[in-house]
């Protein structure tokens, strides 16, 4: 009676997929933002590579410039990969269907399982076309980085769901008051994530912070890969400890505020 | 669900105490309002019971302990034997609910969301059952229709489509007819009345029709200020109160007028 039902799982992503089927500009949408985003600094990278070398700067520079694309792709995964849970979960208060599907026999980690998969389908949908525009346009080729590639979405996605574990409580036991918690809190863990600059950038009061975000270990390895053409194993075991860590105390956190909704008496009038 | 386990599970519930639904003592306070006080009744298996009460009497409090999504304060409250607030997993595939305050997924189809709630509530031949459930609330017309997109009559049909989409054994039900016009109205009571009679199901419901509870329900509860004030069949409440309706019994106990 305990075990988690793939059927319940299932029935969840087909009602999401039945949602982003009825829609094309949500599918576009998807692919839109990462594009654009994309494209900003893929020119910004090549314009940085062009003043490097007129100014006869070579090698090590011109490279490090090339992190910013691969940086920005990484973020990208990471922000839709959050997006693609918490915006789910937000489908069920807009629609006011958070009571029938408490109502059901569906249970909280089967309901989170199928939010995860979500995560995952959205950020396939929005960032595997984007990586091909991004070797086709400025001839960076993300996959060309092998299995550090597999390190690094493992990280960031785990890092996507502590967050979008989180962020779902809060909305649960808030109401749509915290819905723009969804929207903006990767925004402020990334200057301390060290998206663009190494950790040494930062003030040495501050580099505790950042090595706390299990992000910088994945920002911090692509640079190494890029750079130094080395693969830091260390940083992405450390940074998946973390992860498993960020995720135990998310999945907690959920369940703990559904609980403190059910005290609340907040759950039957969720919605807009 | 098929129907011999539907059977099997109102067998079971006869056999223990004949309650499908058991409140002791159930207490709720927000903050320092008290929502709901010393609360206690058994509705038998099978019965149709309302609760009834003016605008913040309780009712909607008590419907959410009953399925669990509050937790009282303190108290208890079982449905086919689950404790509600501890382990009601063990019987939501059993139950089901309808309000008017809740939606499905607007852009998805009638039958899309039917699929999901069929698969949600382990429903043994989901396209069997969104037929047969089709012809009877008459939705074949509007089955590819997005929910977003019907009428408030035909949203009502869909939503009790979901309600009855496992044959539950329990079924809660906060306002059935609420904004719907009479005619639709009295096609949705025939349509619950029909259920009932088929499947020998425990029907919950809060009404403000007491028109409505009068023509459903074996019994009234009746709730004022968080407390049951009264309780009994229909007609032996009229008796009781020596007026021609439930209504005026409503308005004497609403209004303070009651012995």
């Amino acid at each position: 009676m305990n075990r988690l039902s793939l059927r319940r799982i299932g029935a969840m992503i087909a009602r999401y997929l039945y949602l982003l089927r009825s829609s094309w500009p949500r599918i576009a949408e998807l692919i839109y933002w990462p594009a654009i985003q994309m494209f900003t600094w893929g020119f910004l990278q090549t314009y940085i590579n062009g003043q490097a070398s007129a100014a006869g700067v070579t090698g090590r520079f011109a490279v490090a410039a090339g992190t910013l694309i691969g940086a920005l792709l990484l973020w990208d995964s990471l922000f839709r990969a959050q997006l693609g849970f918490s915006l789910s979960f937000l489908e069920e208060m807009w629609s006011r269907n958070m009571a029938n599907l408490l109502m059901s026999p569906l249970r909280p980690l089967e309901f989170v399982a199928a939010l995860m998969a979500m995560s995952l389908i959205r950020l396939a949908i929005g960032i595997l076309p984007v990586t091909g525009l991004a070797f086709l346009f400025f001839g960076f080729n993300l996959w060309a980085l092998g299995l550090a590639v597999a390190a690094f979405f493992v990280n960031l996605v785990l890092t996507s769901w502590s967050i979008g574990l989180f962020v779902s409580g809060l909305v649960l036991r808030n109401g749509m008051g915290a819905e723009a918690i969804a929207w903006s809190i990767l925004f402020f863990v990334m200057p301390f994530a060290c998206v663009y600059y190494p950790v040494a950038t930062l003030p040495s009061w501050l580099q505790w912070v950042a090595w706390s975000l299990p992000p910088t270990y994945v920002f911090e390895g692509l640079r190494a890969l890029l750079v130094a053409h080395v693969f830091r194993l260390d940083l992405m075991v450390e940074g998946f400890a973390i992860n498993i860590s960020l995720l135990a105390a998310g999945t907690l956190a959920f369940l703990v505020l559904l609980d403190s909704a059910r005290r609340a008496g907040s759950l039957l009038q969720m919605g807009e | 669900m098929n129907e011999s386990r539907s059977a099997t599970g109102l067998k079971r519930v006869a056999a223990s105490s004949g309650a499908a639904i058991s409140a002791r003592n159930l207490r709720k306070t927000f903050k320092n309002v008290v929502a709901v006080d010393s609360v206690s009744f058994d509705i038998a298996a099978g019965s149709t019971t309302a609760l009834l009460g003016g605008n913040g009497a309780g009712k909607t409090t008590t419907i959410g302990m009953i399925m669990g999504l509050i937790l009282p304060t303190s108290g208890r409250v079982s449905v086919l034997g689950a404790d509600m607030a501890r382990e009601r997993h063990r019987v939501l595939a059993r139950m089901n609910f309808e309000s008017p305050y809740v939606d499905m997924p607007h852009r998805l189809t009638v039958r899309q969301n039917l699929y999901v709630f069929a698969g949600l509530y382990g429903v043994a031949d989901p396209a069997k059952r969104i037929a047969e459930l089709a012809e009877s609330l008459a939705l074949t017309e509007f089955l590819d229709r997005q929910a977003g997109k019907l009428s408030a009559g035909q949203k009502t049909r869909v939503a009790l489509a979901k309600a009855l989409i496992n044959e539950p054994e329990v079924l809660l039900l906060d306002e059935p007819t609420a904004s719907l016009d009479p005619d639709t109205a009295d096609w949705v009571r025939s349509r619950l009345e029909d259920y009932r009679r088929k499947r020998g199901a425990t029907i919950l419901l809060a009404s403000h029709n007491m028109a409505e509870v009068e023509r459903l329900c074996d019994r009234v509860v009746m709730l004022k200020a968080g407390r049951v004030v009264d309780d009994g069949a229909p007609a032996a409440l009229i008796a009781k109160y020596g007026r021609d309706s439930l209504e005026e019994v409503f308005l004497d106990i609403a209004r303070g007028r009651a012995s």
